[in-house]
């Protein structure tokens, strides 16, 4: 059955794949910005290149969340999912499996090109994919919850980057510090295992989470 | 006498008792905030290292410890809303968001003007201080939720769960700060208080801390009886206060 | 069986109704009336458990809703106003994704042949949003063909819709009430059914 959810999102999203394309464009255009706003200075972009490529990453997945559930909340295919004998918190989590297909796996994908705009390091730039590997199905998980409890609330999506960005500061914090450890010669396992740990804590509370909200919102 | 807990759980008892309540919590305020003053500024002796400006901490730590308590009691509250559908639990809950974030913001505030003479600069990126600054930033998350909606069912549960989920996050958040903090190291100076404190000192601090907590439980009781009067105005009760028949 | 006792519904500041009790049996139809804003959706809602009445319970073979949960979802087909049509699916892929969401999947031929059973022979393949309102809620209806379920709650399913597919539902409905199946709907537009015990629930 998530299967059945996830084919279904995916098959929407490559019909509208202008929604995909213009998070992407986002997250590319505010990556090429920083140079342009602090300097060319190569020595400082590259302390900075993490740091900028995370927060983007944050705002770009930030800013794809409204679509999460809000189509489906507007043409009546939410409650049909409310419904279903299947179990929600299976659905929500076939729906965030296939958020972070469409919008956390280009990012991921970007990244090491971005990375060459700020003179990184290839060891640097595998750190740095990793990291958001592990690191964006995380902001996919919290950001549903966000994104369920806010559902057809005016000002929305300003709301849920106030609920959602302060829960996403332990992803940005080991995150980058993954690169940062990396490219001052020390060991970066340990930010990976705690970036890990973070994303099985969210597999296991976030659907359930999500789903608890949707009833609240839909009740 | 078996005292029945569950009357004081319907929100029209809970008016009047907190009524009651009021004055007593508002002179019990009134007394540890004189007295602790009194030690802040007259008998705690001055830091040899910091000088007057220390004095500022007899509020800074108070409100930080203040803004951290609230942020659980107000998520615990919210939760046995959500968990036994209570309404007067959320109403407490939304009750305490405003008084946590004022204590959370003085903190921050205080911090900078303690800052200031101390580091030379307003603001530190403290592994402390940026947790409060994100506590901060919950508090306005779970105000700012309740706020968007206008069905008060729907806020107060919607409420309860960012609380909630605010609260595992807590712990996560200010591990990876401390982390973050310690990697970066010479970018900041350590608040962790060195030498042992004067007895005064210590006594002063816990002595406002009472006055903070008092003052929240008046603040909570004030702002709970307003939230109870507008939620239920349209029932018998509310009409019979309006029209002078109860209290 | 379906149902309720003294069912109550506050929206906000005003309260819907209140002290609504009723019983469907199998083989019966209930219509529920009453003028725009008299909480007739709201009322749907309550009995297919998207929301919790302020007072009352509602009770399906004597247990309430709320315990059920997914065994109730497992009897029970809801078809809101909305419809849970997709503008960029195709028609059958409307149907096989929203029958597979309510617990049983169908394959491309049935799908196929129910979406011909509603006279929408020809355009299985069409994207829903280059269909007409009327087509749309054909798509929709064509779930009530190919569901297992017996009790059907339905939401104005006959809007937009021409005479031909009126009397195409009136059909669907009978066969269902005639095999001991149920249906609550709210229309605007009684049909006449024939062989089947038939109540009216009208909300002020």
């Amino acid at each position: 059955m998530i299967w059945w959810i996830i084919k279904r999102d995916l098959l929407l999203a490559m019909r509208r794949r202008s929604d995909m394309l213009t998070t992407l464009f986002f997250f590319i255009i505010v990556v090429s910005l920083f140079p342009l706003g602090v300097g060319p200075e190569a020595n400082m972009l590259r302390m900075m290149a993490s740091g900028v490529v995370w927060v983007a990453a944050l705002l770009a997945s930030m800013l794809s969340l409204g679509r999460m559930f809000s189509s489906d909340y507007a043409d009546g295919t939410l409650e049909q999912m409310l419904l279903s004998p299947v179990s929600l918190s299976a659905l929500v989590m076939g729906k965030t499996i296939s958020h972070w297909l469409v919008t956390g796996i280009p990012l991921v994908l970007m990244a090491p090109i971005l990375g060459i705009q700020y003179d990184l390091s290839v060891e640097a730039l595998v750190v740095l994919t990793l990291s958001l590997l592990l690191g964006t199905p995380v902001l996919s998980l919290i950001g549903a919850i966000g994104a369920a409890l806010t559902l057809g609330l005016r000002g929305g999506g300003v709301l849920v980057s106030i609920l959602v960005l302060p829960l996403y500061i332990p992803v940005l914090i080991f995150g980058t510090g993954a690169v940062e450890a990396s490219t001052a010669g020390m060991g970066f396992g340990a930010h990976f295992s705690i970036l890990g740990a973070v994303l099985l804590v969210s597999i296991v509370f976030s659907p359930w989470a999500t789903a608890a909200s949707l009833r609240i919102s839909m009740g | 006498m078996t005292i029945n807990w569950f009357k004081y759980a319907s929100p029209a008892s809970f008016y009047f008792l907190a009524g009651r309540m009021i004055p007593y919590f508002s002179v019990a305020t009134i007394i540890f905030l004189i007295a602790g003053l009194y030690i802040a500024f007259f008998s705690a002796p001055t830091d040899f290292q910091q000088g007057e400006a220390y004095r500022i901490i007899f509020i800074h730590v108070p409100a930080a410890w203040m803004s951290m308590f609230l942020y659980v009691i107000m998520a615990f509250w919210a939760g046995v809303g959500l968990a036994f559908n209570t309404r007067l639990s959320s109403m407490v809950a939304s009750a305490i968001a405003p008084t946590g974030a004022m204590f959370a913001f003085l903190a921050l505030w205080t911090g900078a003007w303690w800052g200031k003479p101390m580091w030379g600069t307003w603001w530190v990126w403290d592994a402390r201080l940026t947790s409060e600054l994100i506590l901060f930033f919950l508090y306005i998350g779970f105000m700012s939720l309740q706020a968007a909606i206008d069905d008060p069912r729907r806020a107060d549960k919607a409420g309860a769960v960012i609380a909630l989920v605010g609260v595992v996050n807590v712990p996560i958040i200010y591990f990876s700060v401390q982390w973050w903090n310690t990697l970066h190291q010479g970018a900041s100076v350590s608040l962790v208080q060195s030498p042992k404190m004067a007895t005064a000192m210590l006594s002063g601090m816990l002595i406002m801390s009472l006055a903070a907590w008092m003052y929240a439980i008046v603040m909570v009781l004030i702002r709970s009886r307003l939230i109870i009067l507008e939620r239920e105005r349209h029932t018998a009760w509310v009409s019979e206060l309006k029209e002078g028949v109860l209290e | 069986m379906l149902t309720t006792k003294n069912l109550e519904c506050i929206r906000g500041e005003h309260r819907l109704f209140s002290n609504i009790s009723f019983s469907v049996n199998p083989g019966e139809l209930m219509f529920v009336g009453g003028p725009n804003g008299s909480g007739k959706t709201s009322l749907l809602r309550l009995l297919c458990g998207l929301s919790l009445p302020d007072s009352g319970e509602i009770c399906w073979n004597g247990t309430d809703i709320r315990e059920l949960c997914g065994d109730y979802r497992n009897v029970m087909t809801y078809l809101g106003h909305l419809g849970g049509i997709k503008d960029d699916l195709t028609a059958i892929e409307n149907l096989r994704i929203s029958s597979a969401l309510a617990g049983c999947g169908i394959d491309e031929d049935q799908a196929a042949d129910a979406l011909g059973q509603m006279g929408l022979a020809g355009r299985e393949m069409l994207p829903a949003k280059v269909l007409s309102q009327g087509q749309r809620r054909r798509v929709a209806l064509a779930r009530l063909l190919v569901t297992q379920t017996k009790l059907w709650i339905l939401d104005e399913p006959l809007t937009a819709l021409d005479i031909a597919a009126v009397d195409l539902i009136k059909g669907i409905l009978e066969h269902n009430l005639s095999t001991g199946g149920m249906v609550i709907m709210t229309t605007h537009q009684e049909i006449a059914m024939t062989a089947a015990t038939v109540h009216h629930l009208t909300l002020s």
